[in-house]
């Protein structure tokens, strides 16, 4: 826990996380960045979502609809976190300190657990159902969950600016 | 409307009864946000989706025509809901936007966006082969997309800017 928290507090001290923290512009810059990004992570993979519950994109399988849309939403992805990561070191003993941030994280993990599930163990047999229109209940089921999940990270994105005063 | 004038105004619209009832509960307007956000995302994510495809970067083996009708409808009914979501925030901290002039370049980014929008999707229904017609049309597609991608960007975020730019 020691070493978590010097290694934290190591990035928190840089001269990179200063600048952030300091500039009137930078944090502004950086969070609307990770704005736009979420967006697209969560509208795209809304995409995703609705053709598993089988209320969108029913006449494509479901291989052609994440092999068209997935890029996107990692792509998207990769600067979510990367500008998350700057906006964390900025302040990070306080988001650490907040239960929204906390509660964030968590939510992140469990939409990427409920992919690596569904991928890993439900989807073993996809080439025999997935162009199916109505999909097994595994898959609407982790159709359904991602959809609640990324909801409530943003949920939980938009009140951590309602709970923290960074400036 | 002069300056003054429009600080009146926010003065009456934020002794409203509904300005009072947003403002009073902590959790109202945070929620507003939230559901503003989503709506946000929907929209924006389907306007790159085709902005995407029109510079064949993603979903390059189905036709332009059935990516639009997929994606593009979904953005007007969402829109209303923005429009609603908007207002109520207005109504809760009139000051906070309209005493911004971060929030007028915000709509008239919108105004351009929804033009856009709605021109892309007319001329896609228009024809299916509209803008891959020839070398042309198809330069002129890529730098509607381009325009459309940094149109929908920057309002995003002006959208994020509000909050740092709003009158005392």
């Amino acid at each position: 826990m020691q070493q978590l928290q010097d290694f934290i507090s190591y990035f928190e001290n840089s001269g990179l996380a200063d600048n952030i923290r300091e500039n009137d512009v930078l944090f502004p810059l950086i969070e609307s960045m990770h704005v736009v990004a979420i967006c697209l992570v969560v509208g795209s993979i809304l995409v995703v979502d609705l053709r598993l519950l089988g209320l969108a994109s029913i006449h494509r399988s479901l291989s052609r609809v994440t092999s068209g849309i997935l890029p996107l939403t990692w792509s998207a992805f990769a600067v979510a976190v990367t500008s998350g990561l700057l906006l964390f070191i900025s302040n990070a003993t306080k988001y650490l300190g907040n239960g929204y941030f906390v509660a964030k994280i968590c939510l992140i993990c469990a939409a990427g657990l409920n992919m690596a599930i569904f991928h890993g163990i439900s989807a073993k047999d996809l080439p025999r159902w997935e162009n199916e229109t109505l999909l097994p209940l595994p898959a609407r089921l982790a159709g359904g969950l991602s959809i609640l999940l990324w909801v409530s990270v943003v949920i939980c994105g938009r009140w951590i600016g309602f709970t923290m005063r960074v400036q | 409307m002069n300056d003054s004038g429009l600080s009146e105004f926010c003065k009456w619209l934020a002794a409203t009864p509904l300005s009072h009832t947003i403002q009073s509960a902590g959790w109202i307007i945070p929620t507003l946000q939230t559901i503003h956000i989503l709506s946000v995302a929907v929209v924006f994510s389907s306007a790159i989706l085709v902005d995407l495809r029109i510079w064949r970067l993603l979903e390059r083996d189905v036709p332009l025509p059935e990516i639009a009708r997929r994606f593009l409808p979904t953005i007007w009914p969402v829109l209303l809901i923005l429009l609603l979501t908007g207002s109520l925030l207005i109504v809760g901290e009139p000051r906070r936007s309209l005493l911004n002039s971060t929030f007028y370049l915000k709509m008239a980014l919108l105004a351009v966006a929804i033009m856009l929008t709605a021109g892309l999707q007319r001329s896609i229904s228009s024809s299916s082969i509209f803008w891959d017609k020839d070398r042309w049309r198809r330069m002129a597609g890529q730098f509607a997309a381009t325009v459309s991608i940094l149109v929908w960007c920057s309002i995003l975020f002006a959208g994020r800017w509000i909050a740092y730019t709003q009158a005392g």
